[in-house]
């Protein structure tokens, strides 16, 4: 009861926040340049979004199999490889990666989307691995003894047991990648970067806003659609004892 | 039938072996629970995992109805043992219906035949199968989970199942319950059970065969009666305890007392009789404590009916001196 009260204080409290933000915002003329230039705001988002998208699809499609490898037991003394591996990647900052990149893939998107998906390998393959090593190793044992072979052990009791911590890495990798994806602009990789970069460029605080605060409007609403995709991935058995953890 | 022949389980680790399980030689006949009893690492899970090759043996042979399970198909052996561990170890990821299911559908059951099955374990379970069907294994009890637990490893109707302390993490009220109703169950299916459990008042409950381990040895194998009356060595009466003979009372029955003497007093009218009542029934070590309870160390034993039998005192134990409860035509 208390717990769901101060829940919903926390979240108005939030909304009130949001609210300012967006008042100041309006304020400073954000929404005076966005109204004035609608098509460069659309085109920007979609180019945000396609920049967020292929890297997530890129690193989701590397970092889980990868994970899933390494947690193998014929490759798990190979893991803390990996998972160093991906520590520096996360390590080295993104502003850095970018300059380095640049130097082989040239200017463009692929440099940024390079970048970005350098970048969310970590929180992506560290969860996987944890997540399938934490799966109890007694359901393991009774699904073992009940004659299941490894296919069977990894797709029925492996892999959904792990998908909560799968997809809490696929989450937050996405929303750290929604901002990320902002510094694309300094090599031409287009997206929101732009409006904020020119702003700062220009001294236009309006200009900067109407850049940051659909990035940020982006990231609330990746994040909200993927909590709905979790509820659909993620068996229902499981939903309430990590909850409750 | 399952015979265990020479077996032998070493772990190497660098140039140090530890001997975990140590030339054992039983066997366990058909329809018999035999509880592999001792304490913590005398390898009586090593042994019993032994017997699905979830641990491989290092020597000596285990064969189930005469075929050594190395020479079968590892996973079709598993698939024709029930396997039941401690704290249940349900799918979490599945519901009820789902997790009892696991072994039929990897069998290739067709649909209907699943969900027959599936309602029958229910019944048999005492849990209603439609209320449970689409739960999942957070929702339920300690006691139900390991009673799902027990149905799951009956599902493909094995002929042997391994059990490892499955009543272990259940609270002692709810673990003599469920240990009568799997009792009542096995008198039905017939199973050919290995047992492990650290427990001897369990043991005496459930088993056929009882095999005492220590240090990887067998120490002692044979009927629960011949354990507590006849330990082999001091390792065994220090295991079952210095109330062994206490514990003894347990196997036999007031009936079986009663049959051996001779002055039974047969002549008591209902209307006599005030004090404490036993049923025939009842297990010796019960009917003591209400004898040792009553005023005049006395109690009426009772028929099924409520017939009155007869007068009980702790004086008739005497009876029973020097006798076996497998000298009696009724044991159990």
């Amino acid at each position: 009861m208390t717990s769901k009260k101060t829940e919903k204080l926390v979240k108005i409290g939030l909304g009130v926040i949001a609210l300012a933000i967006l008042v100041i915002a309006y304020a400073m003329g954000t929404f005076k340049f966005i109204i004035e230039n609608p098509d460069d705001l659309i085109n920007l988002t979609i180019e945000h979004l396609k920049l967020v998208g292929i890297s997530a699809v890129l690193s989701i499609g590397t970092a889980v199999p990868l994970g899933i490898l390494v947690t193998r037991p014929k490759f798990k003394k190979y893991d803390w490889i990996v998972l160093n591996f991906a520590n520096i990647g996360q390590t080295v900052p993104s502003l850095a990666i970018l300059a380095l990149v640049m130097s082989y893939f040239g200017l463009g998107w692929q440099t940024a989307i390079f970048a970005l998906w350098f970048n969310s390998l970590l929180p992506i393959l560290r969860n996987t691995v944890a997540g399938i090593e934490n799966v109890n190793p007694q359901i393991i044992d009774a699904g073992r003894g009940m004659g299941m072979s490894s296919k069977q052990l990894f797709f029925k009791l492996e892999l959904p047991n792990a998908m909560y911590a799968i997809m809490a890495g696929v989450r937050t990798s996405v929303v750290i990648n929604v901002g990320t994806a902002a510094l694309a602009f300094l090599i031409g990789g287009g997206g929101l970067g732009d409006l904020i970069f020119t702003g700062i460029s220009l001294y236009d605080t309006g200009i900067i806003l109407s850049g940051a605060v659909p990035v940020i409007l982006l990231a609330i609403i990746l994040d909200f659609i993927l909590g709905r995709l979790e509820k659909v991935i993620i068996p229902r058995g499981l939903r309430r004892t990590n909850e409750a953890a | 039938m399952i015979e265990f022949k020479n077996v032998t389980k070493v772990y190497g680790s660098g140039n140090k072996n530890v001997t975990a399980v140590n030339e054992i030689n039983f066997h366990v006949e058909e329809g018999e629970i035999c509880v592999f009893l001792g304490p913590s690492g005398c390898g009586k899970t090593t042994l019993l995992r032994m017997v699905n090759r979830l641990i491989p043996i290092t020597s000596g042979k285990i064969e189930v109805d005469g075929k050594d399970v190395h020479s079968m198909d590892m996973i079709k052996l598993r698939r024709s043992i029930g396997y039941v561990i401690q704290h249940n170890g349900l799918f979490p990821n599945m519901t009820i219906e789902e997790n009892i299911n696991v072994v039929p559908k990897m069998l290739g059951w067709d649909q209907s035949k699943m969900k027959k099955r599936y309602s029958d374990l229910m019944d048999m379970m005492g849990l209603d199968a439609g209320q449970f069907q689409k739960r999942y294994p957070y929702e339920l009890s300690g006691g139900q989970q390991q009673r799902i637990g027990i149905a799951r490893a009956l599902a493909a109707d094995p002929p042997v199942m391994l059990m490892d302390e499955p009543f272990g993490a259940l609270d002692p009220v709810i673990r003599d319950h469920l240990q009568n109703e799997f009792l009542k169950i096995q008198k039905e299916m017939k199973k050919t059970i290995l047992f492990v459990s650290h427990d001897i008042d369990e043991a005496i409950k459930l088993a056929d065969k009882i095999a005492i381990f220590n240090a990887g040895k067998l120490m002692q194998f044979g009927t629960p009666d011949e354990i507590l009356s006849n330990p082999k060595n001091s390792f065994v009466s220090d295991f079952v305890g210095e109330e062994r003979s206490l514990k003894r009372l347990t196997l036999l029955k007031v009936r079986d007392l009663v049959l051996l003497m001779d002055g039974f007093k047969k002549n008591i009218s209902n209307h006599e009789w005030h004090g404490q009542v036993i049923s025939v029934n009842e297990n010796l070590k019960t009917a003591l404590a209400i004898l040792l309870a009553a005023p005049n160390g006395e109690a009426c034993v009772v028929d099924e009916n409520n017939r009155y039998l007869g007068i009980l005192r702790v004086s008739d134990f005497s009876f029973l001196t020097e006798i076996h409860p497998k000298d009696f035509s009724i044991v159990r």
